[in-house]
C-alpha cells in the first residue's frame, strides 16, 4: 500500500499502523537516506542547503554590484574589476538568483516541505516520489543557471526581467547566456510546479483525523495560497519564455517588430506572472510569522479567518494588477487607471493581515527570543516596503519613480524582510525540530541586530537616490552629470552591505554549531500548540510514533480555565482538563 | 528629514502637480506608517510578560472583535480612493491630454545615444528646415513641446528628472507625448531602461532657451 492512496478511510487505517509500515519502508544506507530520498524532511533539507548556498552566491553578486557603484572601476577583494557587460550580467543574475533560487526553494521548497506534513499530522507528502523529482529538477536548474556564467559571452545580461528586444538581440552569436537563463528558469518552474502539487494536495487530503480546514495553521494556508497563485500565473510566463527561446535560436520574431512581432507582449506575459510571484514569496513568510507571533505572545492569532480570506483575496487581486509595472512602457495610457486602482486596493486585504498580526500583540505576554525578534522585525521593516509601494502603484507618481533607485529600495524593503527575515525567523524557530538542537541565542541576537541596522543602512540611501532621480542599472553613476552628488549615498549603502555581510558570520557559525552536539530531549521547547511539536526532534521516518488526532484549532493559548497557557492540537479534551463545548 | 525634499528642481508645467501628488501620498502613507509602527513598538513595551499575568484570550472571532482590523482597513480603502482620484487626474493631464503644440520634435533612441530631430519653424518633419542633433534637445521656454518617441533597436526610456518626464521608447512604435519647460537652463537626460553595455553612457542634455535664443539656434 502506498501513501499516495488518498481515501480518508485508508488514512484512518494508516493511523493504526506502526510507522515502519508507513507507505514506503524506511531507507537504509547513506545514499537512500540522504541523497535519493523520498522523505519530505530530507528533501526540505536539500532545498534548504541548496537555497542557502545560492543565497551566498546572490549575496556575493550584491557585494560586487555595490562595490562597483561606490568605487567605480577600483579593485575589490575576491573578484576582478568588472566591465559594463559583466556588471549587467551580475545584476541580472543577482535578481534571478535571489527570487527564483533563494526565495522560492527556501520559503516554499524547504519550509513548505518540512512543515506541511508535520503540521497536519501526516507521515509524508501525498506524492513522495514526485517530491523527490521536484528537488532533483531544481538541482538541475541550479546547475544550468550556474553554468551560464561560463558559456561564451557570459551570463544573461538583459536584467532579471529579460525584456526583449535586448534579450533576443544576437550580438556575435553570444546568446548562450540568455538561452541558459531561459532553460534554467523553465526547469525551476517545472520543479516548483511538481512540488506545488504536493503542497496543495497534502493538506487537502491527509489531515489528521478531526482536523478541519480551519484547524490548519495559517502557515499551511499561506503555502496553499502561494502555490495556487504560482500555478495560476506561471503558464503565460513559460509560454513567453519558450517564444523568446524560439526568437533567439530560430529567429521566429515574436518579439521583433521588424518581423511583425511586438516586444510589449513579453512584458505582459512576464508581469502576469511577475506580480503574483511577489506574493508567492511574501505569503509563506506571513505564514511563518503568523506561527511565531502567537507562540511568543501566548495569544490566539487575532482574526484567523480574516487573515486567510484576505490573503486569498489579495492573491486573486494580484492577478489583475500586472500592468502597474508598465505604466510608462508605451502601452495604451488609458489602461493605467484600472491597473492603478486594483494595485492600490490590494493595500486593503494586506492591511487586514498586518493589522491582525499587530492586534495579536495587544494584551500579550511577550517574550523576545531570537525567532520573535525576526518576526516583529519583519513586520516593522515590511511596513516600509508596503508604504513606499504606493508611490509606484499610483500611475502618475510612477512616471517619476519608475525604474529609479526608489523602486530598488522599495522592493528590497519588501523582499529582504519577506525572504531573509522570514527565513531566519523560521530557522531559529524550527531548528530544534529540524535538527534536535537549539541555535545559540546570543549569536542569534547579535545576528538580528547587526542585520537590521545594516539592512537599513544599505537601503535607505537607495530610496533617497531614487527620489533624487537616480535611474536603475547604471554601471557607473559618474557618467551622468545630474548624479554627481550621489557618490556619498552610494558609499554609505555599500558600507551598509559590507556590514550586512559581516553580521551573517554569527549566523553561519550558529548553523554549523547547530548541526553538531548533544541533542535536546524536549520536543516542544517553545511550548507551542501546533502539531509538528508532538513529533520527536528530529522526526524519524514517518514523523510520528503514532499518527495523531486533532482536537482543536492551532492557536489555543492562554485560554481561561485551562491548566496551562497552551492547549496543543493533539491533546484530547479529557486530558486537557476542560469541558467539552 | 523628508524623503521627498530630495526631489530635484521641477521645471515643467506639470511638475508641480506631480510633486504635490507625491507629497500627498507621502503624508497619507506616512501617517499610516507611523500609526502602525507606533502601535507595534507601544505593544512591544507595554505587553511584556509579567509573572502571574496571563495574556488576553482574544481570537478576533465575531464582527465586533474583527472590527478592530476591519474599520482601519476601510479607512485605508478611503485613503486609497483619495489617492486614486488625485492620481488619475494628474495622469490624465500628463499622458492623455495633448495641448496644442508650439514646437515639434522627434526623438530617436538607439544603442547608445539620443538623436533629436527638431521640426523647425514650419512644424513639419522631414523638411529642409529640420535641425538634427545628437545628444542635445533644444526647446523654447514656456512653449508646449510635442515629441514623438521612437527606438531603432531595443527598449530605451527617455528620463528627464527635472521635467518629471519618463517614457519608454519601444522599437516598432511611435509614442507621442508632451511637456512645457518653464525655466531656462541645461538639464540632464538619461536612459532609465537597461539597453545593453552602453546603458551607462546613454545621456543627453536638455537645453531650455528663451524664444529668441531658440530661434537663433534653429537658424545656425
Amino acid at each position: 500500500m502506498s501513501t499516495t492512496t488518498l481515501q480518508p478511510e485508508l488514512l484512518g487505517e494508516l493511523n493504526e499502523l506502526e510507522p515502519s509500515e508507513h507507505g514506503h519502508a524506511a531507507p537504509t544506507g547513506f545514499i537512500g537516506k540522504y541523497v535519493f530520498s523520498c522523505d519530505h524532511k530530507v528533501i526540505a533539507m536539500q532545498y534548504l542547503f541548496t537555497g542557502l548556498f545560492m543565497a551566498m552566491a546572490g549575496g556575493f553578486l550584491a557585494y560586487v554590484i555595490r562595490h562597483q557603484l561606490a568605487f567605480p572601476g577600483t579593485k575589490m577583494l575576491f573578484h576582478p574589476i568588472v566591465n559594463a557587460r559583466q556588471y549587467n550580467a551580475i545584476s541580472t543574475m543577482h535578481g534571478t538568483i535571489m527570487i527564483f533560487w533563494v526565495a522560492m526553494p527556501i520559503l516554499i521548497g524547504a519550509f513548505g516541505n518540512f512543515l506541511i506534513p508535520l503540521m497536519i499530522g501526516a507521515d509524508d507528502m501525498a506524492f513522495p516520489r514526485l517530491n523527490m523529482l521536484s528537488y532533483w529538477t531544481f538541482l538541475v536548474s541550479t546547475i544550468v543557471l550556474l553554468a551560464s556564467f561560463f558559456v561564451p559571452g557570459g551570463a544573461a545580461a538583459g536584467g532579471w526581467t529579460s525584456y526583449p528586444t535586448l534579450s533576443v538581440q544576437v550580438i556575435s552569436s553570444n546568446h548562450w547566456g540568455q538561452v541558459f537563463w531561459i532553460l534554467a528558469v523553465a526547469l525551476e518552474f517545472v520543479s516548483i510546479l511538481m512540488g506545488g502539487i504536493n503542497y496543495i494536495t497534502t493538506p487537502l487530503n491527509m489531515r489528521a483525523p478531526g482536523m478541519k480546514l480551519f484547524d490548519l495553521p495559517v502557515f499551511v494556508w499561506m503555502q496553499m495560497t502561494a502555490t495556487g497563485l504560482f500555478m495560476m500565473s506561471v503558464g503565460p510566463l513559460i509560454a513567453g519564455a519558450v517564444l523568446m527561446l524560439c526568437d533567439i535560436l530560430f529567429q521566429t520574431g515574436v518579439y521583433m517588430p521588424e518581423k511583425g512581432g511586438d516586444p510589449l507582449l513579453y512584458q505582459h506575459l512576464f508581469w502576469f506572472f511577475g506580480h503574483p510571484e511577489v506574493y508567492v514569496v511574501l505569503l509563506p513568510t506571513l505564514g511563518i510569522i503568523g506561527e511565531v507571533i502567537p507562540v511568543f505572545s501566548r495569544k490566539h492569532l487575532f482574526g484567523y479567518k480574516p487573515i486567510v480570506f484576505s490573503t486569498i483575496a489579495a492573491g486573486l487581486l494580484s492577478i489583475v494588477v500586472w500592468a502597474h509595472h508598465q505604466f510608462v512602457s508605451g502601452m495604451d495610457p488609458r489602461l493605467a487607471a484600472p491597473f492603478s486602482i486594483t494595485t492600490i486596493i490590494i493595500s486593503v486585504p494586506f492591511s487586514i493581515v498586518i493589522f491582525s498580526m499587530i492586534a495579536t500583540l495587544w494584551g500579550a505576554a511577550l517574550t523576545f527570543p531570537t525567532p520573535m525578534l525576526w518576526a516583529v522585525g519583519m513586520l516593522a521593516e515590511f511596513l516600509i516596503g508596503g508604504t513606499t509601494g504606493i508611490h509606484n502603484g499610483s500611475a502618475a507618481s510612477d512616471i517619476y519613480v519608475h525604474d529609479t533607485y526608489y523602486v530598488v529600495g522599495h522592493f528590497h524593503y519588501t523582499l529582504f524582510p519577506a525572504v531573509f527575515y522570514g527565513m531566519f525567523c523560521g530557522l531559529y524557530y524550527w531548528w530544534p525540530k529540524m535538527f534536535g538542537r537549539k541555535l545559540n541565542e546570543t549569536l542569534g541576537k547579535i545576528h538580528f541586530w547587526g542585520t537590521t541596522v545594516f539592512f537599513n543602512m544599505t537601503f535607505i540611501p537607495m530610496l533617497l537616490m531614487g527620489i533624487a532621480g537616480h535611474q536603475r542599472r547604471v554601471f557607473d553613476p559618474r557618467s551622468f552629470g545630474y548624479l554627481k552628488d550621489m557618490g556619498t549615498l552610494h558609499v554609505i549603502a555599500t558600507y551598509g552591505l559590507y556590514g550586512l555581510w559581516i553580521y551573517q558570520i554569527p549566523f553561519i557559525i550558529n548553523v554549523f554549531c547547530g548541526l553538531f552536539g548533544k541533542r535536546m530531549t524536549d520536543r516542544n521547547p517553545w511550548r507551542a500548540s501546533t502539531m509538528e511539536w508532538l513529533a520527536p526532534s528530529p522526526p524519524g521516518h514517518g514523523n510520528f510514533e503514532v499518527l495523531p488526532e486533532c482536537y482543536r484549532g492551532p492557536y489555543e493559548y492562554s485560554k481561561p480555565g485551562a491548566a496551562e497557557d497552551f492547549i496543543p492540537q493533539w491533546l484530547p479534551e479529557e486530558t486537557a482538563g476542560i469541558a467539552r463545548k | 528629514m523628508h524623503l521627498f525634499s530630495w526631489l530635484p528642481e521641477s521645471i515643467s508645467s506639470y511638475g508641480r502637480e506631480m510633486d504635490s501628488l507625491m507629497w500627498l501620498i507621502y503624508y497619507v502613507v506616512g501617517v499610516w506608517f507611523l500609526l502602525a509602527e507606533g502601535l507595534v513598538f507601544y505593544f512591544i513595551f507595554r505587553f511584556r510578560r509579567k509573572e502571574g499575568v496571563p495574556a488576553a484570550y482574544a481570537t478576533g472571532r465575531g464582527l465586533k472583535a474583527a472590527s478592530w482590523v476591519i474599520v482601519p482597513a476601510l479607512l485605508v480603502l478611503i485613503c486609497d480612493f483619495a489617492i486614486d482620484a488625485r492620481g488619475e487626474a494628474v495622469w490624465h493631464h500628463i499622458k492623455l491630454e495633448m495641448p496644442t503644440p508650439d514646437v515639434q520634435v522627434r526623438i530617436e533612441a538607439r544603442q547608445f545615444a539620443w538623436m533629436f530631430r527638431h521640426a523647425g519653424p514650419d512644424g513639419q518633419f522631414n523638411s529642409p528646415d529640420d535641425v538634427i542633433t545628437n545628444g542635445e534637445l533644444h526647446v523654447p521656454v514656456g512653449k508646449v513641446v510635442r515629441f514623438e518617441l521612437e527606438s531603432r533597436d531595443v527598449i530605451h526610456s527617455l528620463w528627464i528628472p527635472n521635467l518629471r518626464l519618463k517614457q519608454d521608447a519601444v522599437p516598432g512604435r511611435m509614442i507621442p507625448g508632451w511637456f512645457k519647460a518653464e525655466k531656462v537652463g541645461k538639464y540632464g537626460i538619461g536612459c532609465s531602461q537597461i539597453c545593453g553595455n552602453g546603458h551607462t553612457v546613454m545621456g543627453a542634455t536638455l537645453v531650455v532657451q528663451t524664444q529668441s535664443d531658440y530661434d537663433q539656434w534653429l537658424k545656425k
